[in-house]
Protein backbone atom coordinates (compact mmCIF):
# COMPACT_ATOMS: atom_id res chain seq x y z
CA UNK A 1 0.00 0.00 0.00
CA UNK A 2 1.23 3.34 -0.96
CA UNK A 3 1.27 6.34 -2.98
CA UNK A 4 -0.66 5.33 -6.48
CA UNK A 5 0.56 5.82 -9.57
CA UNK A 6 -1.32 8.57 -11.97
CA UNK A 7 -2.93 8.16 -15.06
CA UNK A 8 -3.32 12.04 -16.65
CA UNK A 9 -5.40 12.11 -19.98
CA UNK A 10 -4.09 15.66 -21.57
CA UNK A 11 -6.13 17.90 -23.63
CA UNK A 12 -4.73 19.76 -26.59
CA UNK A 13 -6.73 22.99 -26.73
CA UNK A 14 -6.61 26.20 -29.09
CA UNK A 15 -8.05 29.11 -28.38
CA UNK A 16 -10.53 26.97 -25.87
CA UNK A 17 -11.04 24.04 -28.63
CA UNK A 18 -10.06 20.64 -27.87
CA UNK A 19 -8.42 20.14 -31.10
CA UNK A 20 -7.20 16.88 -31.40
CA UNK A 21 -10.35 15.59 -31.42
CA UNK A 22 -12.06 13.72 -29.08
CA UNK A 23 -14.68 10.90 -29.46
CA UNK A 24 -16.68 10.70 -26.83
CA UNK A 25 -19.94 8.62 -27.00
CA UNK A 26 -22.99 10.60 -26.84
CA UNK A 27 -21.32 13.66 -25.75
CA UNK A 28 -22.55 16.92 -27.55
CA UNK A 29 -20.07 19.32 -28.53
CA UNK A 30 -16.48 17.03 -28.66
CA UNK A 31 -14.53 20.47 -28.83
CA UNK A 32 -15.75 21.53 -25.45
CA UNK A 33 -12.23 21.25 -23.19
CA UNK A 34 -14.60 21.58 -19.95
CA UNK A 35 -17.27 19.15 -20.71
CA UNK A 36 -14.43 16.67 -21.69
CA UNK A 37 -12.31 17.50 -18.48
CA UNK A 38 -15.68 16.54 -16.19
CA UNK A 39 -15.88 13.57 -18.24
CA UNK A 40 -12.27 12.38 -17.56
CA UNK A 41 -13.11 13.38 -13.90
CA UNK A 42 -15.87 11.50 -13.26
CA UNK A 43 -13.91 8.43 -15.15
CA UNK A 44 -11.61 8.62 -12.19
CA UNK A 45 -8.54 10.16 -13.96
CA UNK A 46 -6.03 11.44 -11.63
CA UNK A 47 -4.98 14.85 -12.67
CA UNK A 48 -5.77 16.78 -16.26
CA UNK A 49 -3.37 18.30 -18.54
CA UNK A 50 -4.47 20.70 -20.87
CA UNK A 51 -2.08 21.73 -23.19
CA UNK A 52 -2.25 25.19 -24.74
CA UNK A 53 -1.19 25.32 -28.54
CA UNK A 54 -2.80 28.84 -28.94
CA UNK A 55 -0.49 31.39 -30.48
CA UNK A 56 -2.66 34.58 -30.23
CA UNK A 57 -2.93 36.70 -26.93
CA UNK A 58 -6.63 36.78 -27.56
CA UNK A 59 -6.82 32.97 -27.95
CA UNK A 60 -4.62 33.39 -24.60
CA UNK A 61 -7.30 35.44 -23.24
CA UNK A 62 -9.88 32.38 -24.03
CA UNK A 63 -7.80 29.95 -22.16
CA UNK A 64 -7.80 31.38 -19.13
CA UNK A 65 -11.46 31.53 -19.15
CA UNK A 66 -11.40 28.20 -20.42
CA UNK A 67 -9.44 27.11 -17.43
CA UNK A 68 -11.49 29.18 -15.13
CA UNK A 69 -14.65 27.25 -16.10
CA UNK A 70 -12.60 23.76 -15.76
CA UNK A 71 -11.53 24.30 -12.50
CA UNK A 72 -14.89 25.04 -11.24
CA UNK A 73 -16.05 22.29 -12.22
CA UNK A 74 -13.23 19.23 -12.22
CA UNK A 75 -12.06 18.21 -8.57
CA UNK A 76 -8.70 17.01 -9.26
CA UNK A 77 -5.18 18.97 -10.24
CA UNK A 78 -5.20 20.47 -13.17
CA UNK A 79 -1.43 21.30 -15.08
CA UNK A 80 -1.95 23.63 -18.01
CA UNK A 81 1.31 24.33 -20.14
CA UNK A 82 2.21 25.61 -22.89
CA UNK A 83 3.57 29.02 -23.99
CA UNK A 84 4.08 29.69 -19.89
CA UNK A 85 6.77 32.34 -20.50
CA UNK A 86 7.08 35.11 -17.38
CA UNK A 87 5.92 35.19 -14.28
CA UNK A 88 2.57 36.96 -15.06
CA UNK A 89 1.71 33.84 -17.13
CA UNK A 90 2.24 31.44 -14.50
CA UNK A 91 0.57 33.99 -12.16
CA UNK A 92 -2.68 34.44 -14.12
CA UNK A 93 -2.94 30.42 -14.57
CA UNK A 94 -2.85 30.01 -11.25
CA UNK A 95 -5.51 32.35 -10.33
CA UNK A 96 -7.99 31.05 -13.13
CA UNK A 97 -7.48 27.72 -11.39
CA UNK A 98 -4.79 26.06 -12.21
CA UNK A 99 -2.88 23.91 -9.74
CA UNK A 100 0.37 23.56 -11.62
CA UNK A 101 1.74 25.13 -14.49
CA UNK A 102 4.44 23.30 -17.31
CA UNK A 103 7.04 25.47 -18.77
CA UNK A 104 9.05 23.89 -21.56
CA UNK A 105 10.65 26.53 -23.51
CA UNK A 106 10.95 29.46 -21.66
CA UNK A 107 13.37 26.85 -19.38
CA UNK A 108 15.51 26.34 -22.02
CA UNK A 109 15.87 30.21 -23.00
CA UNK A 110 16.54 31.12 -19.54
CA UNK A 111 16.77 28.22 -16.54
CA UNK A 112 16.88 30.67 -13.99
CA UNK A 113 12.88 31.14 -15.03
CA UNK A 114 12.64 27.89 -12.88
CA UNK A 115 14.14 28.92 -10.17
CA UNK A 116 12.09 32.44 -9.44
CA UNK A 117 8.87 30.28 -10.94
CA UNK A 118 9.48 27.92 -7.97
CA UNK A 119 10.91 30.49 -5.07
CA UNK A 120 7.57 32.82 -5.94
CA UNK A 121 5.01 30.07 -6.04
CA UNK A 122 6.13 26.80 -4.89
CA UNK A 123 8.12 23.78 -6.57
CA UNK A 124 4.85 21.66 -6.24
CA UNK A 125 3.12 24.08 -9.43
CA UNK A 126 6.54 24.06 -11.57
CA UNK A 127 6.25 21.24 -13.87
CA UNK A 128 9.14 21.41 -16.51
CA UNK A 129 8.21 19.63 -19.74
CA UNK A 130 11.47 17.96 -21.77
CA UNK A 131 10.66 17.08 -25.51
CA UNK A 132 13.26 14.68 -25.64
CA UNK A 133 14.49 12.84 -29.36
CA UNK A 134 17.40 9.94 -29.18
CA UNK A 135 20.53 10.88 -30.84
CA UNK A 136 23.69 8.32 -31.11
CA UNK A 137 23.03 4.72 -31.21
CA UNK A 138 20.89 2.30 -29.16
CA UNK A 139 23.80 0.63 -27.53
CA UNK A 140 24.33 4.02 -25.24
CA UNK A 141 21.64 6.25 -26.12
CA UNK A 142 21.81 9.44 -25.51
CA UNK A 143 18.62 12.42 -25.77
CA UNK A 144 18.60 15.94 -26.68
CA UNK A 145 16.44 18.02 -26.09
CA UNK A 146 14.37 20.10 -28.14
CA UNK A 147 12.25 23.12 -28.09
CA UNK A 148 9.54 24.73 -30.31
CA UNK A 149 6.95 21.66 -29.87
CA UNK A 150 10.01 19.85 -30.86
CA UNK A 151 11.13 21.81 -34.00
CA UNK A 152 14.45 23.27 -32.35
CA UNK A 153 17.63 21.16 -31.70
CA UNK A 154 19.16 22.87 -28.21
CA UNK A 155 22.31 20.29 -28.25
CA UNK A 156 21.34 20.42 -24.22
CA UNK A 157 21.68 16.33 -23.33
CA UNK A 158 18.41 15.30 -21.46
CA UNK A 159 19.58 13.33 -18.47
CA UNK A 160 22.16 16.68 -17.52
CA UNK A 161 19.07 19.21 -18.05
CA UNK A 162 15.94 16.98 -15.77
CA UNK A 163 18.86 16.97 -12.95
CA UNK A 164 19.39 20.79 -13.58
CA UNK A 165 15.38 21.59 -13.62
CA UNK A 166 15.27 19.57 -10.79
CA UNK A 167 18.31 21.16 -8.59
CA UNK A 168 16.17 24.80 -9.42
CA UNK A 169 13.04 24.14 -8.05
CA UNK A 170 11.01 22.01 -10.73
CA UNK A 171 8.73 19.98 -8.86
CA UNK A 172 7.93 17.28 -11.45
CA UNK A 173 9.24 16.51 -14.90
CA UNK A 174 6.98 15.93 -17.97
CA UNK A 175 8.85 13.63 -20.03
CA UNK A 176 7.70 13.40 -23.97
CA UNK A 177 10.20 11.29 -26.18
CA UNK A 178 9.74 12.77 -29.86
CA UNK A 179 10.76 10.05 -31.19
CA UNK A 180 7.36 8.25 -29.77
CA UNK A 181 5.34 10.76 -29.77
CA UNK A 182 1.68 9.93 -31.92
CA UNK A 183 3.57 6.43 -33.08
CA UNK A 184 1.14 4.16 -30.92
CA UNK A 185 4.71 1.93 -29.98
CA UNK A 186 5.19 2.83 -26.30
CA UNK A 187 7.08 5.18 -24.93
CA UNK A 188 10.65 5.30 -24.86
CA UNK A 189 11.48 3.04 -22.00
CA UNK A 190 15.10 3.82 -21.72
CA UNK A 191 14.90 7.42 -21.72
CA UNK A 192 12.14 7.23 -19.30
CA UNK A 193 14.03 5.63 -16.90
CA UNK A 194 17.37 7.44 -17.40
CA UNK A 195 15.67 10.97 -16.46
CA UNK A 196 13.85 9.09 -13.48
CA UNK A 197 16.40 7.12 -12.06
CA UNK A 198 18.77 10.74 -12.62
CA UNK A 199 15.86 13.60 -10.49
CA UNK A 200 14.32 13.28 -7.46
CA UNK A 201 11.13 14.14 -8.35
CA UNK A 202 8.50 12.42 -10.03
CA UNK A 203 8.45 11.96 -13.65
CA UNK A 204 5.41 12.13 -15.88
CA UNK A 205 6.04 9.54 -18.99
CA UNK A 206 4.50 10.78 -22.38
CA UNK A 207 4.72 9.80 -25.74
CA UNK A 208 3.50 6.86 -27.63
CA UNK A 209 0.85 5.20 -25.68
CA UNK A 210 -0.76 2.34 -27.97
CA UNK A 211 -2.35 0.58 -25.40
CA UNK A 212 -2.71 -0.41 -21.96
CA UNK A 213 0.73 -2.78 -21.56
CA UNK A 214 2.46 0.66 -22.38
CA UNK A 215 1.15 2.21 -19.37
CA UNK A 216 2.22 -0.67 -17.34
CA UNK A 217 5.85 -0.61 -19.24
CA UNK A 218 6.27 2.90 -18.08
CA UNK A 219 5.90 2.64 -14.77
CA UNK A 220 7.11 -1.26 -14.37
CA UNK A 221 9.88 -0.94 -16.99
CA UNK A 222 10.45 2.92 -17.27
CA UNK A 223 10.11 4.21 -13.24
CA UNK A 224 7.44 6.81 -14.23
CA UNK A 225 5.55 7.70 -11.21
CA UNK A 226 2.66 8.90 -13.95
CA UNK A 227 1.29 8.42 -17.28
CA UNK A 228 -0.08 10.65 -19.87
CA UNK A 229 -2.22 9.56 -22.50
CA UNK A 230 -4.20 11.56 -25.17
CA UNK A 231 -5.52 9.53 -28.42
CA UNK A 232 -5.71 6.14 -26.11
CA UNK A 233 -8.41 7.88 -24.31
CA UNK A 234 -10.35 10.86 -26.26
CA UNK A 235 -10.94 7.77 -28.89
CA UNK A 236 -12.50 5.46 -26.88
CA UNK A 237 -10.80 2.83 -27.53
CA UNK A 238 -10.08 2.48 -23.73
CA UNK A 239 -11.60 3.76 -20.49
CA UNK A 240 -9.85 5.10 -17.85
CA UNK A 241 -10.50 2.70 -15.15
CA UNK A 242 -9.85 0.03 -17.95
CA UNK A 243 -6.20 1.36 -18.08
CA UNK A 244 -6.50 1.21 -14.25
CA UNK A 245 -7.80 -2.41 -13.34
CA UNK A 246 -5.09 -3.31 -16.18
CA UNK A 247 -2.17 -1.48 -14.38
CA UNK A 248 -3.37 -2.75 -11.12
CA UNK A 249 -3.36 -6.63 -12.47
CA UNK A 250 0.04 -5.76 -13.27
CA UNK A 251 0.82 -5.19 -9.92
CA UNK A 252 0.84 -1.04 -9.90
CA UNK A 253 -0.53 0.61 -6.74
CA UNK A 254 -3.65 2.51 -8.32
CA UNK A 255 -6.48 4.66 -7.15
CA UNK A 256 -9.63 2.80 -8.33
CA UNK B 1 -32.46 26.87 6.66
CA UNK B 2 -30.30 30.05 7.46
CA UNK B 3 -27.34 31.06 5.19
CA UNK B 4 -24.06 30.12 5.96
CA UNK B 5 -21.24 32.83 5.98
CA UNK B 6 -17.59 30.39 4.67
CA UNK B 7 -14.47 32.03 4.63
CA UNK B 8 -11.66 31.61 3.15
CA UNK B 9 -8.49 33.35 4.20
CA UNK B 10 -6.70 34.87 1.31
CA UNK B 11 -3.40 35.87 2.31
CA UNK B 12 -1.78 35.55 -0.54
CA UNK B 13 -0.88 31.73 -0.98
CA UNK B 14 -2.94 29.60 -2.05
CA UNK B 15 -5.22 28.04 -5.02
CA UNK B 16 -8.06 29.70 -3.67
CA UNK B 17 -10.49 29.34 -6.92
CA UNK B 18 -10.31 25.79 -6.43
CA UNK B 19 -11.30 25.78 -2.87
CA UNK B 20 -13.68 28.69 -3.66
CA UNK B 21 -15.76 26.86 -6.43
CA UNK B 22 -15.33 23.48 -4.35
CA UNK B 23 -17.47 24.80 -1.54
CA UNK B 24 -19.83 26.27 -3.48
CA UNK B 25 -20.10 22.43 -4.86
CA UNK B 26 -20.60 21.54 -1.82
CA UNK B 27 -22.87 24.08 -0.29
CA UNK B 28 -24.43 26.14 -3.18
CA UNK B 29 -26.25 27.94 -0.97
CA UNK B 30 -24.02 29.18 1.21
CA UNK B 31 -21.93 32.41 0.95
CA UNK B 32 -18.52 31.88 0.32
CA UNK B 33 -16.26 35.32 1.00
CA UNK B 34 -12.35 35.29 0.13
CA UNK B 35 -11.31 36.78 3.15
CA UNK B 36 -8.13 39.49 2.81
CA UNK B 37 -8.71 41.17 5.90
CA UNK B 38 -9.95 40.50 9.18
CA UNK B 39 -12.98 43.08 8.94
CA UNK B 40 -14.20 41.20 5.42
CA UNK B 41 -14.20 38.11 7.65
CA UNK B 42 -16.49 39.47 10.09
CA UNK B 43 -19.61 37.47 10.88
CA UNK B 44 -17.90 34.32 9.32
CA UNK B 45 -20.20 30.87 10.91
CA UNK B 46 -16.95 28.83 9.52
CA UNK B 47 -13.05 29.62 8.29
CA UNK B 48 -11.14 27.58 6.02
CA UNK B 49 -6.97 28.44 6.01
CA UNK B 50 -5.73 27.04 2.70
CA UNK B 51 -2.21 27.48 1.53
CA UNK B 52 0.19 26.48 -1.10
CA UNK B 53 3.79 27.45 -1.23
CA UNK B 54 6.65 27.72 1.19
CA UNK B 55 6.23 28.25 4.87
CA UNK B 56 8.21 31.55 5.50
CA UNK B 57 5.92 33.66 2.95
CA UNK B 58 2.82 31.76 4.07
CA UNK B 59 3.92 33.02 7.33
CA UNK B 60 4.34 35.93 6.50
CA UNK B 61 1.34 36.45 4.48
CA UNK B 62 -0.43 35.52 7.44
CA UNK B 63 0.15 37.74 10.02
CA UNK B 64 0.91 41.15 8.38
CA UNK B 65 -3.48 41.51 7.51
CA UNK B 66 -4.03 40.75 11.10
CA UNK B 67 -5.01 36.99 10.76
CA UNK B 68 -2.98 35.66 13.72
CA UNK B 69 -5.97 37.54 16.61
CA UNK B 70 -8.58 36.42 13.95
CA UNK B 71 -7.81 32.97 14.05
CA UNK B 72 -7.37 32.75 18.00
CA UNK B 73 -10.64 34.92 18.29
CA UNK B 74 -12.13 32.35 15.84
CA UNK B 75 -10.78 29.15 18.06
CA UNK B 76 -11.96 30.95 21.19
CA UNK B 77 -15.33 31.49 19.80
CA UNK B 78 -15.40 27.83 18.97
CA UNK B 79 -16.03 28.13 14.79
CA UNK B 80 -15.32 24.98 12.83
CA UNK B 81 -11.81 25.91 11.17
CA UNK B 82 -10.19 23.40 8.32
CA UNK B 83 -6.66 24.10 7.62
CA UNK B 84 -5.26 22.71 4.51
CA UNK B 85 -1.67 21.82 3.59
CA UNK B 86 0.61 24.62 4.31
CA UNK B 87 -2.63 25.91 6.03
CA UNK B 88 -1.84 22.89 8.17
CA UNK B 89 1.27 23.44 8.92
CA UNK B 90 1.65 27.04 9.69
CA UNK B 91 -0.63 25.79 12.69
CA UNK B 92 2.40 23.64 13.68
CA UNK B 93 5.16 24.77 16.57
CA UNK B 94 7.84 24.91 14.23
CA UNK B 95 8.92 23.94 10.36
CA UNK B 96 12.37 22.89 9.00
CA UNK B 97 11.14 24.65 5.91
CA UNK B 98 13.15 27.69 4.81
CA UNK B 99 15.91 27.25 7.21
CA UNK B 100 13.90 26.76 10.43
CA UNK B 101 10.64 29.11 10.83
CA UNK B 102 8.44 29.40 13.69
CA UNK B 103 4.74 28.70 13.45
CA UNK B 104 1.38 28.96 15.15
CA UNK B 105 1.98 26.85 17.30
CA UNK B 106 -1.10 25.45 18.11
CA UNK B 107 -0.50 22.23 18.00
CA UNK B 108 3.05 21.17 19.67
CA UNK B 109 4.26 19.16 16.44
CA UNK B 110 6.96 20.15 14.27
CA UNK B 111 6.99 20.51 10.21
CA UNK B 112 10.00 17.73 9.19
CA UNK B 113 11.78 17.82 5.56
CA UNK B 114 10.98 13.61 3.87
CA UNK B 115 14.96 14.45 2.84
CA UNK B 116 16.56 13.31 -0.46
CA UNK B 117 16.99 9.54 1.00
CA UNK B 118 13.87 8.91 1.51
CA UNK B 119 13.07 5.26 0.98
CA UNK B 120 10.59 2.35 1.46
CA UNK B 121 11.54 -1.59 0.94
CA UNK B 122 14.64 -0.82 -0.48
CA UNK B 123 12.77 1.53 -3.40
CA UNK B 124 13.93 5.35 -3.44
CA UNK B 125 10.78 7.43 -3.06
CA UNK B 126 10.31 10.78 -4.75
CA UNK B 127 9.80 13.62 -3.17
CA UNK B 128 7.47 16.17 -3.27
CA UNK B 129 5.41 12.67 -2.07
CA UNK B 130 2.49 13.70 -5.25
CA UNK B 131 -0.20 11.92 -6.05
CA UNK B 132 -2.89 10.01 -4.40
CA UNK B 133 -1.75 8.32 -1.25
CA UNK B 134 -4.25 6.26 1.29
CA UNK B 135 -5.43 7.51 4.45
CA UNK B 136 -5.99 5.65 7.78
CA UNK B 137 -8.29 7.42 10.03
CA UNK B 138 -6.84 6.61 13.47
CA UNK B 139 -10.31 8.58 15.17
CA UNK B 140 -14.06 8.82 14.92
CA UNK B 141 -14.82 12.19 13.57
CA UNK B 142 -17.33 13.91 12.42
CA UNK B 143 -15.35 15.21 9.38
CA UNK B 144 -14.53 11.19 8.26
CA UNK B 145 -18.30 11.01 8.02
CA UNK B 146 -19.35 8.78 4.98
CA UNK B 147 -15.68 8.30 4.06
CA UNK B 148 -14.34 4.80 3.70
CA UNK B 149 -11.47 4.42 5.72
CA UNK B 150 -7.94 4.01 3.89
CA UNK B 151 -9.24 6.74 1.01
CA UNK B 152 -7.23 7.75 -1.19
CA UNK B 153 -6.83 11.93 -1.07
CA UNK B 154 -4.62 13.89 -2.84
CA UNK B 155 -1.27 15.46 -1.36
CA UNK B 156 1.68 17.53 -2.90
CA UNK B 157 3.84 18.17 -0.36
CA UNK B 158 7.88 17.90 0.57
CA UNK B 159 7.19 18.69 4.61
CA UNK B 160 5.75 17.01 6.99
CA UNK B 161 3.90 16.12 10.39
CA UNK B 162 5.44 13.29 12.16
CA UNK B 163 2.40 11.13 13.20
CA UNK B 164 4.50 9.76 16.12
CA UNK B 165 3.96 10.92 19.48
CA UNK B 166 1.36 13.09 17.97
CA UNK B 167 -2.02 12.65 20.14
CA UNK B 168 -3.84 14.99 17.79
CA UNK B 169 -3.32 12.80 14.82
CA UNK B 170 -7.33 12.23 12.93
CA UNK B 171 -5.20 10.33 10.02
CA UNK B 172 -2.17 8.56 9.11
CA UNK B 173 -0.35 8.06 5.70
CA UNK B 174 2.71 6.44 5.07
CA UNK B 175 5.25 7.25 2.81
CA UNK B 176 8.67 6.14 3.81
CA UNK B 177 7.72 7.64 7.17
CA UNK B 178 4.15 7.40 8.86
CA UNK B 179 3.02 10.97 9.06
CA UNK B 180 -0.19 13.06 10.07
CA UNK B 181 -2.60 13.14 6.95
CA UNK B 182 -5.31 15.26 9.43
CA UNK B 183 -5.06 16.85 12.70
CA UNK B 184 -7.71 17.93 14.93
CA UNK B 185 -7.88 19.73 18.12
CA UNK B 186 -11.47 20.98 19.13
CA UNK B 187 -12.83 22.89 17.01
CA UNK B 188 -10.00 23.15 14.30
CA UNK B 189 -9.18 20.08 11.46
CA UNK B 190 -6.10 20.20 9.04
CA UNK B 191 -5.47 18.26 6.47
CA UNK B 192 -2.21 17.62 4.83
CA UNK B 193 -3.86 16.47 1.76
CA UNK B 194 -6.37 18.68 -0.78
CA UNK B 195 -9.81 17.72 -0.27
CA UNK B 196 -10.47 20.26 -2.91
CA UNK B 197 -8.23 18.17 -5.36
CA UNK B 198 -9.47 15.14 -4.18
CA UNK B 199 -12.52 14.00 -6.10
CA UNK B 200 -15.38 12.47 -4.03
CA UNK B 201 -13.53 11.38 -0.86
CA UNK B 202 -12.81 15.30 -0.83
CA UNK B 203 -15.94 16.52 -1.79
CA UNK B 204 -17.45 14.32 1.24
CA UNK B 205 -15.15 15.85 3.83
CA UNK B 206 -15.83 19.57 2.71
CA UNK B 207 -19.59 18.35 2.79
CA UNK B 208 -19.06 17.25 6.21
CA UNK B 209 -16.95 20.32 7.33
CA UNK B 210 -19.65 22.20 6.11
CA UNK B 211 -22.16 20.44 8.61
CA UNK B 212 -20.00 20.43 11.47
CA UNK B 213 -21.15 22.03 14.91
CA UNK B 214 -17.16 22.22 15.55
CA UNK B 215 -17.34 19.68 18.10
CA UNK B 216 -15.70 16.52 18.59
Amino acid sequence: MGLAKRIIPCLDVDAGRVVKGVNFVDIRDAGDPVEIARRYNEAGADEITFLDITATHEGRDTTLHTVEKMASQVFIPLTVGGGVREIQDIRNLLNAGADKTAINSAAVHNPDFVREAAERFGSQCIVVAIDAKQVGNDKEPKWEIFTHGGRKPTGIDAVEWAKKMDSYGAGEILLTSMDRDGTKNGFDLALTRAISDAVSVPVIASGGVGNLQHLADGVLKGGADAVLAASIFHFGEYTVGEAKAFMQQAGIEMRI
Amino acid sequence: MTVQKIVVLDYGMGNLHSVASALKKVAPTDEVVLATTPEEAHGADRLIVPGVGAIRDCMEGFIRPGFVPLLNQCIEAGLPILGICVGMQIMMKRSEENNGVDCLGLFPQPVKFFGTDLQENGQRLKVPHMGWNQVQQKIDHPLWRDIENGSRFYFVHSYYVPAENNNAVAGETDYGVKFAAAVTRNNIFATQFHPEKSADAGMQLLKNFVGWNGAA
